[in-house]
């Protein structure tokens, strides 16, 4: 500390020197560009190169992977009778991809009434090439920053709580008529379902609402602002977090399920009791051992 | 050794038999009401009431105690639960909802699930005690139906029955709709739906229901006027009588030897009754609690407060409830307008006519039954499901129908559960309801059928010993035993041919309707054997008995019949 005290001391002497203003002037010029050269994100040029690179390592990806059904230009193809075999893949954005191969739904494995979660083929560099180039199709949402989704990120606990009440009601609002009121899930006509959301990524929670899977609705960010999207996920977040305060939730599917609790394990218990009190009489009516039958 | 008796009443006659010396104060306070209110009359009646012993007559005490645990804990919700639909914002310990606004009934709801102690397991156990309420009154149900005790004398009693399981069916939607949340104001929604479905009068009565448009803010003070005070009531005037005349008419009791029409053949109220129907209280009580400790059931707080724009995935009714609902759900959309005005048919039947119709069918089983036998005895001793085939198919059917509803109820579920399509889950539980009842109305009663020939054949034949013996000849062929006679007895205990009052030929000579069903009802019923039959059987047991003697008591080494008979014991285990 004294070192410092007397090394500022020994500068500001010539603090008042005439060419001290510019000299200062220089080495914080200096200081500022070459941060800012070390740390901010490469050259516009620079940029515009890494993502040409990682557009066309998408597009090698994606020739492999995706083009079967969605062609080789993303453009989506008709079969013969018309019917849709992959729809087009241009204008999605990378979110719709980060979402649709980073929870395992893409690469399908068959179509079908719904699309299968599976552990994701790829890895998050592989889904980012891939995003990075179907995003290069056409303009469309974006990967989400981890500000715009991660309930972590509020600055403070009281922040967090105001967003998990508000979230609450448009989840309410919004999501439960689908996904259930903890987002246990739901049935959507001809074997499709609203999945389960107990256990999804706020990432991808965030890109679901976005880009709007399968059956969802897109949420666009004029229907529910990034700030509510964030809050509908601190909310989803805080009901998987809470206690259950009531015991086992019963699978958290409403009234079907307590019903089964009621007569499987209530009347269940109660007649078993019932067919042992019944059976422990004062007097045996069992014939006693050795006595005729 | 002899024993002393100096302290038993020496008298059992008509003089009372008193303890010599003063009386103690307590006895002295007892003495001074029995001489007012005969309360020694009077426990003494009950306390020699006579009950049966058999698992299935318990039943109905299941459905009596969880009424019981709901009266208790049902004063302690009134305690703090506040009846009212005033808006007022939410200021309580749940943060997630804090600073929502919702009805003073749905904050109360909260405070009890959060604030006031214990108030969230007795809530629970309320609920839960509601639900086994109405499952212990449907099992109870079912073992009369099953074993003919809904027959002669005892048809009002039925029919009292039927009525409280309509009242606890009310009640409990009365109870679910108190809270006001999500679940209850949806509930009380698509309530107000099948209501106005009623043609011409529905929207009527809707209106007066709600005061005025749905929801308003009188529905909430009305059904819980109606669940605190008008059917528990009613409830608890009819349950008094579902009592009272089941201590006049006896329980019923299955035949065995020495129990007949004219007797009751079990263990008195005291000591033996008293205290199993206490445990059983207990037990009931105990399982209540257990659930409501252990299993979360309508977790208000993540419904959140009822919003009329707001639904959830997953909204149903309580179970007893849940087979209308399910009707409903696979009901075809047909509605039609006449002048202007909408007749909902694919309302109005489902939720109101259907339920309306099997409640009045269930209430006259017994009647329809009688009337169809032609059967006006008395009846005091049970039967066996199997030996009343037809009626015991009916109830099959109709039991099968509701579960074709009841599994409609759950549609949603069953289809994200077992990954099928809502869409053909309706489409065969559509069929099922009409289908369903008649194929298992066609199979119970050849099950019943067939059962009755295996009796017959355990009579003639005796029951299987699992012993199987191989003839000199080589032959095999298992080895029967004779029944014990009590269970023989038990077994014959039935009546032969068609009972009742044959029907009379129609004027121009046809057969009537009710000679038709009569017929049907009985048809390839097996009679019990004959006493010739059975003493013929028991002369050819013995006689088998008597050619297999030989062979008794020998251990089984594989050279029975052959020239090398050794012990087994002589055989290496191992070669």
């Amino acid at each position: 500390m004294r070192l410092l005290n007397r090394s500022v001391g020994r500068l500001s002497r010539h603090r008042r020197r005439p060419l001290a203003g510019a000299a200062v002037l220089l080495v914080a010029l200096l200081s500022t560009g070459g941060a800012y050269a070390a740390l901010a994100p490469a050259s516009q040029a620079e940029q515009e190169k890494d993502n040409a690179a990682l557009v066309a390592e998408g597009k090698e990806l994606f020739m492999i992977n995706c083009s079967t059904c969605h062609g080789s230009n993303g453009e989506g193809i008709t079969t013969q009778n018309g019917k849709l075999y992959g729809p087009s893949l241009i204008g999605v954005g990378a979110a719709s991809v980060d979402f649709q191969v980073g929870t395992g739904r893409m690469p399908m494995a068959q179509p079908g009434a719904q699309v299968e979660v599976k552990d994701p083929s790829f890895n998050q560099d592989e889904i980012d090439a891939m995003a990075a180039y179907v995003a290069s199709l056409g303009p469309g949402p974006a990967i989400p920053d981890k500000e715009q989704y991660d309930p972590e990120t509020y600055a403070s606990e009281k922040e967090k709580e105001e967003a998990v009440t508000l979230g609450g009601q448009i989840f309410l609002t919004n999501c439960t008529a689908c996904h259930n009121f903890t987002g246990a899930g739901g049935a959507m006509p001809r074997g499709g379902e609203a999945p389960s959301i107990l256990n999804t990524d706020p990432k991808h929670i965030y890109e679901a609402m976005l880009t709007g899977p399968q059956s969802m609705d897109t949420f666009s960010d004029g229907n529910i602002s990034p700030e509510e999207k964030k809050a509908v996920i601190s909310y989803v977040e805080s009901m998987r977090e809470q206690p259950n305060y009531g015991g086992f939730n019963n699978g958290s599917l409403g009234p079907v399920t307590e019903g089964i609790v009621a007569w499987i394990v209530g009347i269940g218990v109660l007649v078993a009791f019932a067919v042992w009190i019944a059976s422990h009489t004062t007097r045996t009516n069992q014939t006693k051992k050795g006595s005729a039958k | 050794m002899s024993t002393d008796t100096s302290k038993v009443a020496a008298s059992n006659g008509t003089n009372p038999a008193t303890p010599a010396g003063k009386p103690t104060k307590a006895g002295a306070a007892a003495n001074w009401a029995d001489e007012r209110l005969n309360l020694s009359g009077f426990s003494k009646f009950l306390s020699r009431k006579i009950f049966p012993d058999h698992w299935s007559f318990m039943l109905g005490e299941i459905a009596l105690w969880s009424f019981v645990v709901l009266l208790v804990t049902g004063v302690f919700l009134t305690l703090w639960f506040k009846p009212s639909m005033a808006e007022i914002t939410y200021q309580g310990s749940y943060a997630p909802l804090r600073g929502i606004d919702m009805s003073e009934a749905m904050a109360s709801t909260l405070e009890i699930s959060f604030d006031v102690r214990g108030g969230l397991l007795l809530r629970q156990v309320h609920h839960w005690a509601a639900m086994i309420f109405i499952a212990g009154m449907m099992v109870h149900m079912m073992r009369v139906f099953f074993t003919g005790a809904h027959r002669k004398p005892r048809e009002i009693n039925w029919v009292i029955g039927a009525t409280l399981l309509l009242l606890g069916t009310l009640e409990g939607f009365t109870g679910y709709s108190l809270p006001d949340d999500l679940l209850s104001g949806t509930g009380i929604r698509a309530a107000d739906g099948f209501i106005m479905a009623i043609p011409i009068v529905g929207t009527y009565i809707s209106f007066f229901l709600f005061g005025g448009e749905f929801p308003g803010d009188d529905i909430i003070p009305r059904l819980f006027t109606i669940h605190v005070l008008l059917i528990p009531a009613l409830l608890l005037a009819l349950i008094g009588a579902h009592l009272i005349l089941l201590i006049y008419h006896k329980h019923t009791h299955w035949p065995g030897p020495g129990r007949s029409e004219k007797n009751v053949v079990g263990y008195p109220m005291v000591p033996n009754y008293i205290s199993k129907m206490t445990g059983f209280f207990f037990i009931t009580f105990g399982v209540t609690a257990l659930l409501g400790a252990f299993f979360s059931l309508n977790p208000v707080w993540k419904f959140g407060p009822y919003d009329p724009t707001k639904v959830t995935a997953g909204s149903q009714p309580d179970w007893y409830m849940g087979w209308p609902d399910g009707a409903l759900r696979i009901m075809p959309g047909w509605e039609s307008h006449f002048w202007g005005s909408t007749w909902s048919w694919n309302i109005f039947f489902p939720v109101i006519v259907l339920p309306m119709v099997a409640w009045m069918v269930v209430l006259l089983l017994p009647f329809i039954e009688a009337w169809i036998t032609g059967d006006k005895r008395e009846h005091h001793l049970l039967q066996r499901p199997r030996n009343a085939p037809t009626r015991t198919a009916t109830f099959v059917a109709l039991m099968t129908f509701y579960a074709g509803f009841w599994a409609a109820g759950g549609n949603d579920i069953i289809a994200i559960k077992f990954d099928l399509s809502i869409n053909q889950i309706t489409y065969f539980l559509r069929a099922f309801v009409f289908l369903g009842p008649i194929a298992a109305f066609i199979i119970t009663r050849r099950w019943c059928i067939a059962l009755q020939r295996h009796d017959n054949e355990k009579l003639l034949h005796g029951y299987e010993t699992g012993t199987v013996i191989r003839t000199p000849e080589g032959a095999y062929h298992e080895k029967h035993l004779p029944l014990p006679e009590d269970e023989a007895f038990a077994m014959t205990v039935r009546d032969r041919g068609r009972t009742g009052d044959e029907p009379e030929l129609k004027k121009n000579g046809k057969l009537s309707l009710r000679a038709k069903l009569r017929a049907f009802y009985y048809d390839h019923d097996v009679d019990k054997p004959t006493a010739e039959e059975l003493s013929e059987a028991h002369h050819h047991a013995e006689h088998e008995a008597h050619a297999l003697a030989a062979h008794e008591g020998h251990q089984v080494d594989g050279h029975d019949f052959d020239d090398h008979r050794h012990s087994a014991i002589e055989e290496p285990l191992s070669r």
